[in-house]
């Protein structure tokens, strides 16, 4: 499981890192590979540019010696005429590398030409032309390139085309490709709607989008050309005499191996290095691209979580003895320090359902899979106490490191039930659902196989599946989504566990079958009195569901309170308040006071529906990052009730029964001037 | 008054022979000018696909789609598609998806007014009039889309789709990618529009809150007919077909004695 899995479909945080913070993340860590390999060809390029004027008499002149081993005088001796092989190597870099980079800009020229126009061209031609670019890359370049080198005049003019024209069908398939990923997403398609042309589409839209990997194959292919073009150099194909390249150096070389190795190794080593260059820098891009694509990666170290530790000191409200879960102080901490669950504490009773309820960012999700121990990789949670009670044995710790072991393990999977928010993703699906559904009593409860299918068939029964006997000889994707929805709910019931946890069970749903859900999930609670821990951004579904409501804002419980309280819109905290102002709902419009009209200007002399339209409360604003929260409460910036004391000083909590808490300075200052205070800002956002 | 769209018997199949399946059968719909149109109905139930015909993505097997009293689904030019498109525009479900990373905002709008050689900087003072539209600053244009939020991205979306001042607006879910308060901002948004450009809307979305409150009128679709349709006032208090009853008696976060 992923982190993105935790979150709703189709949302995602509020605010990926900003701009500024992913480019210094991006400057700071260059990647090793990409430092050495741009250095590499950096010096490479220097001296290609240097070389014919420091070295190019001395490579010309013929010497005396021939075949002479390596000396102070000739570090890598000398060839057949007495030339010295250091000097000619150091001059052939200009010629390679010209030769090889033109031959690189001949194959993503015509490749990147080819592929645009293979994709803007209509379905036939395309499908056509990509095959013939598949039969293409499926002959070996440098093969390619002998027979074209063959055609033509054998010499560098042939081999750099040769080359150019073999490289170039990677060029094309790679942007036919990735230009049919991206013509897929909505903004080409709106820009299509809007009757923008092919060709400005190509341009505009989808090349800039795709430039990142044909980056990473211009320096990969770069690398392969040298490779390539030495080669056919060496094979007497490519740079003919008198000019020389280190392919041709090479073949030189060879010729006296055995009587003075040393001459071939000068440009056997240069070739080696270029080549290992450009490829480190073709990795070293790539590496770069996925990780600025990684939207998690930490930002920055911040401020240890003991900074806030202060923040939650006496927030250990009064527990009910039979309660299930309780949750003390518990953080959600990303490997640097940030806290993105930062002191949550609540309890769920027995047979107790508690909703929380938050936007995307706000941490809800996390606090339910660290209840259940799966939070993703990169995360880990501690706490006071997070703690699984039972009252028959001792509690389960939740939190405690290194408690991971078999015994541990069958207790979280025997007394933690789980229901994710995708029913498509939650079942394997190249498996049947008996066996998914029997596992778990099967390994830990050592049922035997009659037992585990017999008690399986009544909890899908319960769930109200039609025929569940033939249902367990189904895989996942002969159901439709409410009903593997049910059944996840049904295998969630199968151990008649402690504690359900519902992560966002009915986000992916139709509306009648969420009522569905919600009535079964409501049930599974009569009839087993199963404590339940529901997760849900929409906070008319959790104040339908639940008998007690928690409110999340930035990784921080804001406010607890009773469903009945958030049906009939009795919030305290000015989040909450705003949350249920700014959700429309279908009972508003008789509520609604008639001044606030909306429509009927647009609707001139049509008075059948001048029905008034209540405007919602949009907050303003959005919620901090996790390692940019304030001191003090983190929706001060974005409060209509703001005091000055907000900002810096952590909100008090206010804890009027059990189970009941606000964390506001407004409940304060409200308790000084007695209760009306609190009801006033709740007229307001109505 | 000609309706802005009117729809008549249209019916959309997909596949031929065993495998073809009918996605919608006999849909009648009526427009006029500066209303709005709430489009209901679940997962599965066609109203995408019906937007899809509306703007020409989809072919209708048989029916008429007119345009101020023009049959769209006889077009087959394509300067009579393109001359379409610009007349009917959507405003897609997600704003992450929907605006092109690599453009800025004022780019992007640009392309909108023209989109064969739309410049940020030749319609500046127009896209800074857009942006005001969606009470958005005229710096905006100048940014690119992921200094945004998803509300502030989907307005720009709805800014870009007026920019072509279409003659009607389809918005197909363009809330449910958001949170609530975010939600609330697009909206209002939209309210707002409806009430000082007089927008025509065709509005799609399985939300019937959403739905109940920027519509005038509401069709409700199931398996790919429209099965109820009258004014929203009509339709949500005094729901006549068992199928909307049961869609409105499934919406959480009504008052128990009413549920």
């Amino acid at each position: 499981m992923t982190a993105t899995n935790l979150l709703p479909r189709n949302r995602r945080p509020a605010d990926g890192p900003s701009p500024g913070s992913a480019r210094t993340k991006r400057r700071r860590r260059p990647g090793l590979m990409l430092t050495l390999g741009l250095t590499g060809l950096g010096l490479l390029v220097v001296l290609a540019v240097v070389a014919p004027w420091i070295w190019g008499d001395r490579a010309e002149e013929l010497g005396p010696s021939v075949h002479l081993g390596s000396s102070g005088e000739h570090w890598l001796g000398t060839d057949a005429l007495g030339r010295d092989i250091f000097a000619r190597t150091m001059v052939a870099t200009r010629l390679t590398l010209e030769l090889s980079a033109l031959a690189t800009l001949i194959a993503s020229t015509v490749g990147i030409t080819l592929g645009t126009l293979i994709w803007v061209s209509g379905p036939r031609i395309r499908a056509v032309g990509l095959r013939v670019i598949d039969v293409m890359i499926s002959y070996p370049a440098v093969i390619l390139a002998l027979a074209i080198a063959a055609i033509l005049d054998p010499g560098p003019k042939a081999c750099v085309i040769a080359i150019g024209a073999a490289g170039s069908p990677s060029f094309a398939r790679l942007t036919a490709n990735l230009a049919a990923s991206v013509a897929g997403r909505d903004f080409v398609g709106s820009a299509r709607l809007l009757g923008v042309g092919p060709l400005r589409l190509m341009r505009r839209h989808i090349l800039p989008n795709i430039a990142e990997p044909l980056l990473v194959l211009l320096s990969v292919s770069y690398a392969h050309t040298l490779m390539a073009l030495s080669g056919l150099s060496f094979l007497g194909l490519g740079v003919q005499l008198p000019d020389y390249d280190w392919g041709q150096l090479l073949a030189g070389g060879l010729q006296s191996l055995y009587t003075n190795p040393v001459e071939a190794v000068g440009p056997a080593v240069a070739i080696v290095l270029a080549g290992l260059s450009a490829s480190f820098v073709g990795d070293g891009l790539a590496a770069a691209a996925n990780r600025s694509r990684r939207a998690d990666a930490p930002a920055k170290a911040t401020k240890p979580a003991e900074a806030n530790a202060a923040a939650a000191v006496g927030t250990a409200p009064a527990v009910p003895d039979d309660a299930v879960l309780v949750v003390d102080d518990l953080r959600v901490l990303r490997k640097d320090g940030t806290a993105l669950v930062d002191g949550v504490s609540f309890h769920i009773g027995a047979a107790e359902i508690v909703g929380v309820v938050g936007e995307s960012g706000s941490g809800k999700s996390l606090t339910a899979m660290a209840a259940a121990r799966l939070l993703p990789g990169g995360l880990h949670a501690t706490a006071r106490t997070a703690e699984l009670r039972h009252p028959d044995s001792a509690a389960l710790d939740l939190v405690a490191p290194g408690a991971e072991n078999a015994e541990t393990r069958r207790r979280l999977a025997v007394e933690i039930g789980i229901v994710y928010q995708d029913p498509s993703a939650s079942f394997n699906p190249a498996l049947k659902l008996g066996g998914q559904l029997t596992e778990t009593l099967r390994v830990h409860l050592k049922a035997s196989r009659r037992e585990a299918r017999e008690q399986a068939i009544e909890q899908l029964d319960f769930v109200r599946l039609t025929d569940p006997a033939s249902r367990l000889r189904q895989y996942p994707h002969e159901l439709s989504g409410g009903m593997r929805q049910r059944a996840m709910i049904a295998a969630a019931l199968l151990t008649r566990p402690r504690l359900i946890i519902a992560d966002e069970p009915t986000t992916a749903l139709d509306v009648t079958v969420q009522a569905e859900v919600l009535r079964l999930l409501r049930a599974a609670n009569e009839r087993d009195g199963t404590a339940m821990l529901f997760i849900s951004h929409d906070i008319a579904v959790v104040g339908d569901l639940c008998d007690r409501v928690l409110v999340m804002y930035a990784g921080r419980l804001v406010e607890e309170l009773t469903a009945e309280d958030v049906r009939e819109g009795r919030a305290r905290h000015p989040y909450t308040q705003a949350l249920l102002a700014a959700t429309p709902r279908l009972d508003t419009a008789a509520a609604a006071p008639a001044e606030s009209a909306g429509g009927p200007e647009a609707s001139a002399g049509e008075p059948a529906s001048a029905e008034p339209v209540r405007t919602l409360a949009a907050i303003p604003g959005r919620p901090p990052q996790p390692d940019e929260r304030p001191p003090g409460c983190a929706f001060a910036p974005r409060c209509p009730q703001v005091l000055a004391a907000c900002h810096d000083t952590p909100p008090p909590v206010h804890s009027p029964a059990p189970g009941l808490s606000v964390l506001c300075h407004l409940e304060q200052a409200g308790a000084r001037t007695g209760e009306t205070g609190t009801d006033k800002p709740l007229e307001a956002a109505r | 008054m000609t309706p802005v769209l009117q729809i008549h018997g249209v019916d959309v199949s997909f596949g031929h022979g065993p495998r073809r399946k009918d996605v919608l059968h006999g849909i009648d719909l009526a427009l006029p000018r500066g209303r709005t149109l709430g489009l209901v109905g679940e997962s599965g139930s066609g109203k995408s696909t019906l937007a899809k015909v509306v703007v020409g993505l989809v072919r209708a097997s048989s029916g008429q789609v007119s345009l101020d009293g023009t049959d769209v689904t006889r077009l087959r030019s394509r300067a009579d598609l393109f001359a379409l498109r610009r007349r009917v525009q959507l405003v897609p479900q997600d704003p992450y998806a929907s605006l092109n990373p690599r453009m800025t905002v004022g780019e992007t709008i640009a392309e909108a007014i023209d989109p064969r050689r739309g410049g940020a900087a030749r319609h500046r003072a127009a896209v800074a009039e857009r942006l005001a539209q969606v009470a958005l600053g005229a710096d905006a244009a100048d940014r690119y889309p992921h200094e945004f939020s998803g509300g502030q991205r989907q307005r720009i979306a709805i800014a870009r789709a007026l920019a072509v001042e279409p003659d009607l607006v389809i918005a197909d879910e363009v809330t449910s990618a958001l949170d609530c308060s975010v939600q609330a901002e697009v909206l209002n948004l939209l309210a707002a529009l409806r009430r000082d450009l007089g927008l025509t809307m065709l509005f799609i979305s399985h939300d019937l809150a959403v739905v109940r409150h920027v519509s005038d009128d509401v069709a409700v679709m199931h398996h790919g007919r429209i099965v109820e349709s009258g004014t929203a006032q009509a339709v949500f208090d005094t729901p006549r077909e068992a199928y909307t009853q049961l869609l409105l008696a499934s919406v959480p976060g009504r008052r128990r004695d009413a549920a």
